[in-house]
């Protein structure tokens, strides 16, 4: 009876799983966008050895001068170097996007867990309230709450983060619901699992996969919120080499020197760009449906 | 076979490239006769379904075919283009699928979708394939085909769905009719209509079946030939009578082996012993006692359109005794995994008392819940969902043992080791993920976590039913070994009477939310006194081409005897009416 023996399957000798870093290599757009990503964290992190110049130093050369070999990317109206103050604006981008991120995902995967977990009324006050801030656009919430906490960068990073919170508390909710009805809850219930190891030990896990392509792709909203509210002025503050603010304060002077929009305005454009499609590479790895057995 | 229909030649299909490459199907070779039935048999895996989808160019895009010839009609099958497959497909070769719930379209009407193929190939007007489907419906025993055509398929029940995808794949009168476990996903009861409509259809318009299934019962009831495959490759072939008497293969003796008989218990009283010195039923104090239990599930009411919900236990009573196992049979929505679920209180009942290990469960807080899933556990059908992808085996059988508090560090990992070993596990598997194991070796995992806490009550819900014959019969024989080894006492909800007839001590018999008979196994298999109990008994396909049953009578579930139980010999109790029937 024993000849008819189970097909090991995968058991027997199955390549290891590849490490997410291959993987992610493998997909065109992730490989694309883990390049970009890299520059932009390396522009970052080595920006004072990177940038010719202080970002913030006036009269590092002579004012509104067209890119030349001493200025790559050309000067602004107080003669500060474009290239060094984009260079240097990496930082508060990549902070920005952390920041911002890191705090919608947070809040949000908490509320949504609590809410899909907790089911009755619970969840129900939550998510009808997260739906009230839903209704609202995400500029609106993010301008109301920058009334309450003041203009600056750092307040405009709060303020965008606490205005995408109810985009992330849904995505999690609508993924607990599917997994709080598999078997493997189940499961652990009757096994006597109490709230907190259900919810951090048996659902988290398997709701992280799906934020984290979220929150990746969130970034360059972030990013990009982050740039509208400083082209208004709200955000980022004078002197502060900050891409969006960089923008706005060329608007003047769009025909005498363009180079000082070009440049920061390509600068959003590749990081929004590169977000994305490292967004779109982590999906491709990590999103279960494309990982058919 | 003089006039053979289709012939295939070396068929070849790969799933993969370079370094994972996999030979789905290799060097297979058959001829399918005029009017014949051809069973394709084999495990999962085995290559049958993917071999036949070949044949209608619908393999995944991940699968190529490498070579072959599959001559229909005068063509290559596998040659043709695909706009000339695409006019056969669905007009002269067609298929029905295993899960009849998925495979209708749910936002189209029957009608629609029945009329659909015919306009499509065959070019008449709406107004006549109207009239064809309607004709369809009434030969497939739907009835009423001016409301079946209106309806949308959630209005329809499983078997009538089924009904519905014959009536779209005979309604061309195809050539040859692919049938991929097309009563898999039905009840016993339901698959015996549905396989006498098949053979039913099949002499009214002569049509050819290749019949994929994994059932030995379902290939001795329909099949001419037989076609035994394993690992992608043709093992054996011949005809049906030939190779039930005398398989020529080990692995066809095997299979056929590990097929439960209804009625290879039928002398015993007891489960089959595994043991040298097995657990006796301890009938002085019970496991569980459940009085009374009443459940509804609320229906919806969308747009006010409110019923009255589904009454899934009826005022439902058990006991079940250490070291005995109690079978609750039915068909799906018989309420029998509602009251699985009820006794380990994994959801409320609206009435009832169930007292497990003489603790009242319905009184209990959090606490004392938790103190009382100690000494009960549960076994899932689905041993690829029932285990979190995301933690380790190991993790898992360690959890409920964790939670209890009965053993940490190095003494919990001895615990997993043993337990491991218990189930027939590797130590090495411990820090492996669940899908890096088959179905049976996951339902031992399962097994393992369930018995890490030292339970007295396993509820196993259908645990063999996603199993292949063999690994069902492996596990089934762990289940038997360990609770004649550790005396534990069993729930055991199946709708596999041959399964329930080796392993159970009692029966309950349940239908509609109600027990309609509950005794002892033999007296109930062998002297079943409810209507209901007799159609189930009598389903049961025989895995013996010499027995076939031929056509049963229809079921009226609506007026079987569903009054209260009346013992009529002792521990046998039957729904009061059912007796003077």
């Amino acid at each position: 009876m024993a000849s008819v023996v189970e097909p090991a399957r995968a058991a027997a000798g199955a390549p290891a799983s590849r490490s997410f870093l291959g993987s992610l290599l493998r997909t065109p757009s992730g490989a694309v966008g883990l390049v970009v990503v890299a520059v932009l964290v390396l522009a970052a992190l080595l920006a004072a050895w990177i940038a010719p110049y202080d970002p913030l130093r006036m009269a590092a050369g002579p004012r509104l001068a067209p890119p030349s070999w001493a200025h790559w990317f050309g000067t602004d109206d107080f003669g500060r170097d474009v290239f060094s103050r984009i260079v240097y604006g990496a930082r508060l981008t990549l902070q920005i996007g952390v920041i911002a991120v890191g705090i919608s995902l947070t809040s949000g995967l908490l509320l949504g867990l609590v809410a899909g977990y907790a089911s009755g009324w619970t969840e129900r006050v939550l998510m009808r309230l997260v739906d009230v801030l839903f209704s609202f656009t995400e500029i609106v919430i993010a301008l109301a709450c920058l009334a309450i906490l003041g203009i600056g960068l750092t307040n405009a990073m709060i303020a965008i983060g606490i205005a995408s919170i109810p985009f992330y508390a849904r995505i999690t909710h609508s993924v607990v619901l599917v997994e709080r009805n598999k078997p493997y809850f189940e499961a652990a219930v009757a096994g006597g699992a109490g709230h907190l190891r259900l919810i951090f030990r048996h659902l988290l896990p398997n709701v992280v996969p799906t934020l984290i392509v979220v929150g990746t792709l969130g970034v360059s909203t972030a990013v990009l919120a982050a740039a509208g509210l400083s082209f208004l002025g709200l955000g980022a503050q004078p002197p502060q080499p900050e891409w969006g603010f960089m923008l706005s304060s060329s608007r003047d002077l769009i025909s005498r020197a363009p180079w000082m929009m070009i440049f920061p305005g390509v600068a959003i454009a590749i990081t929004v760009l590169g977000f994305n499609l490292l967004g779109d590479g982590v999906r491709e790895v990590l999103d279960p449906r494309q990982r058919q057995r | 076979m003089s006039d053979s229909l289709l012939e295939v030649q070396d068929l070849d299909v790969v799933f993969g490239a370079g370094r994972h490459r996999q030979v789905a199907v290799e060097g297979l070779s058959y001829t399918l006769g005029k009017g014949e039935t051809l069973a394709i048999v084999g495990e999962s895996g085995s290559g049958k379904s993917v071999s036949s989808l070949a044949l209608l160019g619908l393999l995944p895009r991940s699968a190529r075919i490498e070579r072959g010839t599959a001559r229909f009609a005068g063509e290559d099958l596998l040659g043709l283009p695909e706009e000339q497959l695409r006019r056969l497909r669905g007009d002269r070769l067609t298929m029905i699928f295993q899960e009849p719930m998925t495979s209708l379209n749910p936002v189209l009407t029957i009608g629609r979708q029945l009329t659909e193929g015919l306009v499509e190939h065959r070019g008449i007007a709406q107004a006549a394939a109207e009239a064809r489907a309607g004709e369809m419906i009434e030969l497939v025993g739907l009835g009423d085909p001016a409301r079946r055509l209106a309806q949308y398929p959630h209005e329809l029940s499983g078997g009538m769905r089924q009904r519905v995808m014959i009536a779209m794949a005979m309604a061309s009168e195809p050539d040859i009719l692919i049938a991929d476990e097309p009563t898999t996903a039905l009840d016993v009861t339901v698959q015996a209509q549905i396989l006498d409509l098949m053979r039913d259809l099949k002499a009214r318009f002569g049509t050819s079946i290749i019949l994929i299934t994994h059932d030995m019962g379902v290939v001795a009831e329909m099949a001419d030939r037989v076609v035994v495959m394993h690992r992608g490759r043709k093992v054996e072939e011949g005809a049906v009578g030939e190779v039930f008497a005398r398989p020529r293969e080990a692995y066809t003796r095997n299979l056929l082996a590990a097929v439960p008989r209804l009625g290879a218990y039928a002398r015993t009283t007891a489960p089959r012993i595994v043991v040298d010195r097995p657990a006796e039923v301890d009938r002085r104090a019970p496991v569980v006692r459940a009085r009374g239990l009443r459940k509804r599930f609320a229906g919806r009411s969308w747009f006010g359109r409110g019923d009255a919900g589904v009454l899934a236990l009826d005022d439902v009573a058990l006991d079940l005794y250490p070291g005995e196992t109690l079978a609750l049979v039915g068909e799906s929505g018989s309420g029998k995994s509602t009251a699985g679920r009820a006794v380990l209180r994994l959801l409320e009942v609206d009435a009832g008392e169930i007292e497990v290990d003489g603790v009242e469960l319905r009184g209990l807080g959090r606490a004392g819940l938790r103190r009382a899933r100690g000494h009960m556990q549960m076994i899932f059908q689905d041993p690829f969902a029932s285990l979190n992808p995301r933690l380790t085996v190991g993790a898992l059988v360690a959890e409920p043992m964790q939670i209890h508090g009965i053993a940490r560090g190095r003494e919990l990992d001895d615990r997993i080791e043993a337990l491991f070993h218990r189930v027939g596990l590797e130590s090495d598997h411990i820090r492996r993920y669940p899908h890096e194991f088959s179905g049976g070796q996951r339902q031992r995992v399962a097994i393992a976590r369930a018995l890490g806490v030292g339970p007295k009550l396993i509820v196993a819900d259908e645990p063999t039913s996603a199993l292949d014959g063999a690994v069902q019969a492996q596990v089934l024989e762990l289940l038997l070994e360990l609770q004649q080894s550790l005396g534990l006492a069993y729930l055991f909800i199946s709708h596999d009477m041959a399964v329930v007839e080796e392993v159970s001590h009692r029966v309950a018999v349940m239908q509609r939310g109600r027990i309609v008979e509950t005794g002892p196994r033999p007296v109930v298999l062998n002297d079943p006194r409810h209507v209901y109990t007799r159609a189930l008994l009598a389903a049961v396909p025989v895995a013996d081409p010499t027995r076939r049953r031929g056509v049963l009578p229809r079921l009226d579930t609506a007026t079987m005897p569903r009054g209260p139980l009346t013992e009529i010999a002792p521990g046998h109790l039957v729904a009061a009416g059912a007796e003077a029937a």
